[in-house]
């Protein structure tokens, strides 16, 4: 099952590999243009052409590639539709700090408060802000990010989601809101279960 | 006295004598100072933040943090990059032009402003810690709970000296393109603003004559300048109506009478925020970088652009296209309309893939038929800041994927492989190449003093600013968030990496430091200061 570590290793791969193909080449080009030529070098035209369509060709395919590979790509560009009857989990931000029905989230959630999520289905988290322009982020015990979305005040603030693994999620801010937010995050807030594997 | 110090007082073989230069080359090279000066202000606060994000320590509180991270980016972009910017466009659009520059003191009056304006703003953020971010994002300027109003209004009143001087260099710009200096031809006003902006490349375009032969009015370098001031005067316009209504705030706050935040919508704050914000990022920095690359090809080969009207019609294209890709800024916010986030966020910031590679393309391929060349400074800095925009493009791009972005927004990825390395290796380098290529012509051929710390600086800084882009994107694909303060070593290994990389820019920084004052001396590089007896309107001295 594809999750954001499998997406994010698979950027890693894809990053790496184009950052040595370019070093080498720019390297190749440094050496060979200090070199003598034995006729004028001459860059064809055609391949200028064939560069603006390799060019506009990478440029389309990356999201065409992204969105039939990524799994929460076609539900996040049609959550409004997706998202209408799912399980829904809605938090409030003010001062710098997490509410769920009401009452306000402690730094480290016990276990038996944890908010329970379904695996395996999609599922709605709905969070406005009172105040500040804050985010809203799922994390892995080892600091990995699930996801995350900006809440915006003044503005619904819905993302759906799938979970495709069974773990314990810490919720953090994602953006800054002032020296105050620096800390803005509620470790092993939610719980996921009902699939066949954990993280 | 020492060989060394006489050469640190006189300046290389006592070949820099400042009072042989003329008033345009003082003020260019007052430019570069500052903008040196600025520049060593944001390494070092870098190099803090650097060392903080291995482990925050007691020296620095975290209120301080935020605040050195705010003033950070806004030094280095207005303080540095600006100044070192606009004091070369200064210099190089009457060398390219042929003619003087519109106003002379105009040209003095924008730098000082500029220059006052980030030390105010640079003061206020040191003494009252205000720091919203560059970003600003409302209600956060405005949030007096968490700000001192006095210590912002004086932030923000410095952020308007800069916009105020930032215009003040548009309209020299202009003018200079349009003026007709006394007893030369007449230069058609309105045939030369279409030419430099592009317009009648586009109309060759659509009317199918774009393959026909054709004399410009405005030299490609010009064009290039142009096209990038209008991105700098949207923007300017946008940050000084911010900072007014963010002014209006604060006074409101200190007279007494606060004043509500939910007036102002946050999202639609943000989109026109990042509107003019990302001409910055997405617009004159590409323009601008693209019209030095050429300008630089062409100045080091001695030969004319490869495909110089395809290069025209790029520079155009990356205009509009910087009109229009603000989104890609928001695309996690899920209330931002998907349209946008799909047309501007995604599509239209691809095209920045074209527009940027045909620069690089155009570049090479520039270089490439003039070879043999001999590797000089200018021509290996350009190379770098080619490789680092190769490398900085294809990474925002990532990022501005719909997809990607939901695991990638405010991460270290962001302003690592992207941000650091477009402005480190991509923008500084190519500027590094400009004052390289630039130094014997404004010191009236002053000898460099050591090559070997010239070696020293180009390697340093390429391995310093791609390293710590790489070490902060490994951190960003780890979750690691960009300002966010970690207290127990979560991502050590990378940041300490990060520092590394960091201090060998600073050590880049130290020998280039070292090489220029040796060349110039501290008389010299005093005298600059100092009125000299030749014309304003001279740009080099006739001898």
């Amino acid at each position: 099952m594809i999750d954001s570590t499998t997406v994010l290793w698979g950027q890693t791969i894809v990053y790496t590999a184009y950052v040595l193909i370019i070093s080498a080449v720019v390297g190749w080009f440094a050496l060979v243009i200090t070199r003598p030529t034995g006729s004028p070098p001459i860059v064809k035209p055609a391949y200028f052409y064939a560069f603006v369509a390799f060019l506009t060709t990478i440029g389309v395919s990356l999201h065409l590639v992204t969105y039939n590979t990524i799994p929460w790509v076609p539900d996040d560009l049609n959550a409004k539709e997706v998202g209408r009857d799912v399980p829904t989990f809605s938090f409030t931000m003010r001062n710098h700090q997490y509410y769920y029905d009401g009452s306000v989230l402690a730094d480290v959630v016990p276990e038996a408060s944890r908010i329970k999520v379904p695996c395996g289905t999609l599922v709605k988290f709905a969070v406005t802000s009172d105040d500040q322009t804050y985010g809203f982020g799922l994390f892995r015990s080892n600091n990995s990010m699930v996801m995350q979305m900006q809440v915006v005040p003044g503005h619904s603030n819905d993302l759906v989601w799938t979970f495709v693994k069974n773990g314990t999620y810490s919720i953090r801010s994602t953006e800054y809101s002032g020296p105050k937010g620096n800390q803005l995050q509620v470790k092993d807030a939610i719980v996921v279960s009902g699939c066949e594997k954990g993280e | 006295m020492s060989a060394f110090l006489e050469t640190l007082l006189d300046g290389n073989e006592k070949a820099f004598k400042p009072a042989s230069l003329t008033p345009m080359q003082k003020l260019t090279l007052q430019y570069v100072v500052f903008g040196l000066v600025y520049y060593a202000f944001a390494a070092i606060e870098g190099m803090l933040m650097r060392l903080y994000e291995v482990q925050p320590f007691d020296l620095i509180a975290p209120n301080q943090f935020f605040a050195i991270m705010t003033a950070h980016p806004l030094v280095g972009i207005f303080g540095s990059s600006y100044l070192l910017v606009f004091g070369a466009f200064n210099f190089v659009l009457p060398f390219v032009l042929g003619k003087p520059i519109w106003s002379y003191k105009l040209a003095k009056a924008a730098m000082w402003l500029i220059v006052v304006g980030v030390f105010t703003f640079w003061s206020a953020g040191f003494v009252s810690h205000y720091s919203p971010m560059y970003t600003l994002y409302w209600p956060l300027p405005a949030d007096f709970t968490q700000f001192s109003a006095l210590g912002g209004a004086v932030f923000i009143t410095g952020v308007a000296l800069v916009m105020v001087g930032t215009l003040l260099w548009v309209v020299n710009v202009v003018k200079t393109l349009t003026f007709t200096p006394p007893g030369a031809d007449h230069v058609p006003v309105l045939a030369t603003l279409g030419d430099a902006l592009g317009l009648t490349t586009m109309k060759r375009l659509v009317t199918g004559r774009i393959r026909e032969p054709f004399e410009h009015l405005v030299p490609l370098p010009a064009a290039a300048i142009a096209r990038g001031t209008v991105d700098v005067l949207f923007n300017a316009l946008i940050l000084t109506f911010t900072g007014v209504l963010i002014l209006v705030y604060m006074v409101a706050e200190l007279s007494g009478n606060s004043l509500k935040t939910t007036w102002v919508d946050a999202l639609l704050y943000k989109n026109w925020f990042w509107w003019g914000l990302d001409l910055i990022a997405d617009g004159l920095v590409l323009i601008f970088v693209a019209g030095t690359w050429y300008l630089l090809a062409n100045l080091i080969t001695g030969k004319p652009v490869f495909m110089e009207k395809w290069a025209r019609l790029a520079l155009g294209v990356e205009l509009v296209v910087s009109w229009t890709v603000w989104s890609h800024h928001l695309l996690s916010d899920q209330a931002q309309p998907e349209l946008l986030k799909m047309g501007s966020g995604e599509l239209v910031t691809a095209f920045e893939l074209i527009t940027q590679g045909l620069a690089f393309f155009i570049t090479l391929a520039t270089l490439y038929r003039a070879r043999p060349l001999a590797m000089t400074n200018e021509l290996k800095f350009l190379i770098g800041g080619l490789l680092g925009f190769a490398l900085a493009v294809p990474a925002g791009i990532m990022q501005a994927d719909v997809g990607l972005n939901r695991v990638l927004h405010n991460t270290q990825w962001v302003v690592g492989p992207h941000v650091h390395v477009a402005i480190l290796v991509g923008l500084t380098m190519t500027l590094y190449s400009a004052v390289y290529f630039l130094l014997p012509i404004l010191t009236n051929g002053a000898k460099l003093w050591s090559q070997k710390l010239a070696t020293l600086h180009f390697w340093c800084h390429l391995v310093g600013g791609v390293g710590m882009g790489a070490f902060m994107g490994m951190a960003g694909l780890q979750g690691m968030l960009r300002r966010t303060i970690y207290v127990n070593f979560e991502y050590g290994p990378y940041m300490v990496l990060a520092a590394l990389s960091g201090a060998l820019l600073l050590v880049a920084l130290a020998a280039f430091l070292l090489n220029i004052v040796m060349t110039l001396g501290l008389k010299g590089a005093l005298g600059i200061f100092r009125k000299g007896d030749l014309p304003e309107t001279q740009l080099l001295p006739t001898a």
